[in-house]
């Protein structure tokens, strides 16, 4: 009965590796892929009153117009963005959402879209889902995991892709762009015949400078599908709530579907959200607390010989395990079994990366310690 | 303020050689900037925060006194709160503007202590025109601390 469109879309060997993890109760995981913090409580709290309001009803297909208008106002302020909330702006369930629309909305089968890697899980899923080819556009640790602009065009050249995913700060690897990187890839891109999808929603969590949206580089726009939320700036995981901001033309796209599929993001949490992008706050404390854990568990996990590149944003690392000629699922499963210690094996990223772990420091620092002395130990005994 | 302090005010008791990791600085400067801090009093004591209603045999009573006071020629409140503070009895001691002036949290091991500390010591003082007792029914947070149970982590152990 199961089409064979989501039959061939794979599901490795990983799965099995998760369940194992799941059946242990004190296992100490780095696996985890979203904050460890609850949400902050004046969100919960505006929810909780929402609810005693008696918000429970749909919302336009489009989302509340209030939160529309929140967001429009957040990216004129943050990036000098101008975003109509009326027809370039859709509120969608989580950026996952977005993602599928924005790719159902331009896709026609065979489509190509590059997808940087390595990426996260979702998306050479929902290309081949949506009948479209994936183009990978493999990144390497000694470039720091940064997109090689000479790569990238002949990429272009060869195959002339009608889209190009990008994600910054990177979810598995941490890494993001500056302002001038940025500019130096809006310079291949620009006069190409696509769509660029900027995935950016670990915005908020963001080490050094300030996070530049794609965006917002001269010119760019109009090629633009921002794609954002607040599962990880504000620990909403749960909330399942982002949105989507780009041309009319595709936005009203992706709001039929919307539209159709799932009518609208929940209320209540549409209401959060428009509380979230007052929590700054909040936000900052908790970027702060992801800042001094990364500080310690890079400097440790470099001292012990997982060699990892510094990650400025997000918060994860992803750290190269080669030297101990063990595959990454076998690495993994031997962490897990000897040390109690979940980590997500390099090749969930993409299949050339075998040779990394990816290890989320959404943790708190009484555990980071630990399993640095637990996988230290591991290691010697390798 | 300082990372340093931020940590510990959070944690006192985090090891040297993981603070000065979490700054990156050096072991040695951590200590010395430490000890600078003890100097000047930006730290003043490393404490521990303690849920008494979980220990079963040391029970005690807290209570918050409202206290009015008459200020003295140029000393103000300073020399009657400095008469107040410096009893045993008082946990904490602040001066406020609104109905009152003082503010004090006591501690006693039964509403009998605390009574006898208002009626024989404070209220007796000359300064004192008058004083309103609350007694603590339960502790929810204290210093920034929850002390009620909260609930553990409710992620999945893995996710992408």
């Amino acid at each position: 009965m199961v089409s064979k469109r989501v039959k061939k879309v794979s599901h490795s060997g990983i799965r099995a590796f998760f369940d194992l993890v799941l059946g242990m109760p004190e296992v100490i995981s780095l696996g985890v892929g979203e904050p460890d913090f609850v949400t902050p409580w004046r969100v919960r709290e505006k929810a909780i009153t929402s609810l005693e309001e008696g918000f429970t009803s749909y919302t336009s297909n489009k989302g509340l117009k209030v939160l529309r208008e929140d967001i429009a106002y957040h990216l004129k302020k943050k990036y000098a963005l101008r975003y109509s909330p009326e027809d370039e702006i859709l509120i969608t369930t989580g950026v996952s959402e977005g993602l599928d629309l924005a790719l159902r909305a331009i896709l026609d089968p065979k489509d190509k879209v590059i997808v940087v890697s390595p990426h996260y899980v979702a998306y050479p899923a929902l290309v081949e889902l949506n009948l479209g080819e994936v183009l990978f556009l493999q990144t390497r640790e000694k470039e720091g995991f940064k997109i090689n602009t000479k790569k990238l065009e002949q990429l272009l050249v060869k195959y002339k892709p009608k889209a190009m995913i990008l994600n910054y700060p990177s979810n598995p690897t941490g890494i993001t762009y500056t302002e001038n990187e940025l500019k130096k890839l809006w310079r291949v891109l620009s006069d190409k015949e696509m769509l660029i999808i900027s995935d950016e929603i670990y915005e908020d969590i963001f080490y050094k400078e300030s996070h530049v949206c794609f965006a917002s580089l001269k010119g760019a726009k109009k090629k633009v599908v921002l794609l954002n939320g607040f599962s990880k700036g504000c620990a909403m995981t749960g909330f399942r709530i982002g949105y989507a901001c780009g041309p009319k033309e595709i936005i009203e796209a992706m709001m039929k579907i919307h539209s159709f599929g799932m009518l609208c993001a929940p209320i209540i949490s549409q209401i959060a959200a428009s509380e979230a992008l007052k929590a700054k706050k909040e936000i900052n404390l908790m970027v702060k607390e992801y800042k001094l854990r990364r500080d310690f568990i890079v400097k440790e996990l470099n001292r012990i010989g997982l060699h990892t590149v510094m990650p400025e944003g997000a918060f994860y690392c992803f750290s190269c395990i080669e030297k101990f000629k063990l595959g990454d699922l076998d690495f993994a499963k031997a962490l897990l079994l000897q040390e109690n210690v979940a980590v997500i094996p390099g090749s969930a990223f993409g299949i050339s990366y075998g040779g990394f772990i990816r290890i989320s420091y959404a943790n708190t620092l009484e555990n980071l310690k630990e399993a640095v002395v637990r996988i230290e130990r591991f290691l010697k005994n390798l | 303020m300082d990372d340093i302090l931020e940590i510990l005010e959070n944690n006192a008791r985090i090891e040297i050689e993981h603070l000065a990791k979490l700054t990156r600085k050096r072991g040695e400067e951590v200590k010395k900037m430490i000890k600078n801090y003890e100097k000047r009093g930006v730290i003043v004591k490393y404490k521990t925060v303690i849920n008494k209603s979980r220990l079963r045999d040391e029970r005690s009573v807290f209570a918050l006194i409202e206290v009015r006071v008459t200020p003295q020629k140029d000393v103000g409140f300073d020399s009657i709160a400095q008469r107040i503070y410096r009893f045993p009895e008082v946990r904490s001691c602040y001066l406020l503007s609104g109905t009152y002036d003082l503010l004090l949290f006591l501690e006693g091991k039964d509403i009998q202590e605390i009574a006898n500390f208002v009626s024989e010591k404070l209220a007796p003082l000359s300064s004192v025109k008058g004083t309103t007792s609350h007694f603590m029914l339960k502790k929810y947070k204290e210093d920034g601390v929850i002390l009620v149970k909260d609930g553990k982590n409710k992620r999945l152990a893995v996710t992408y």
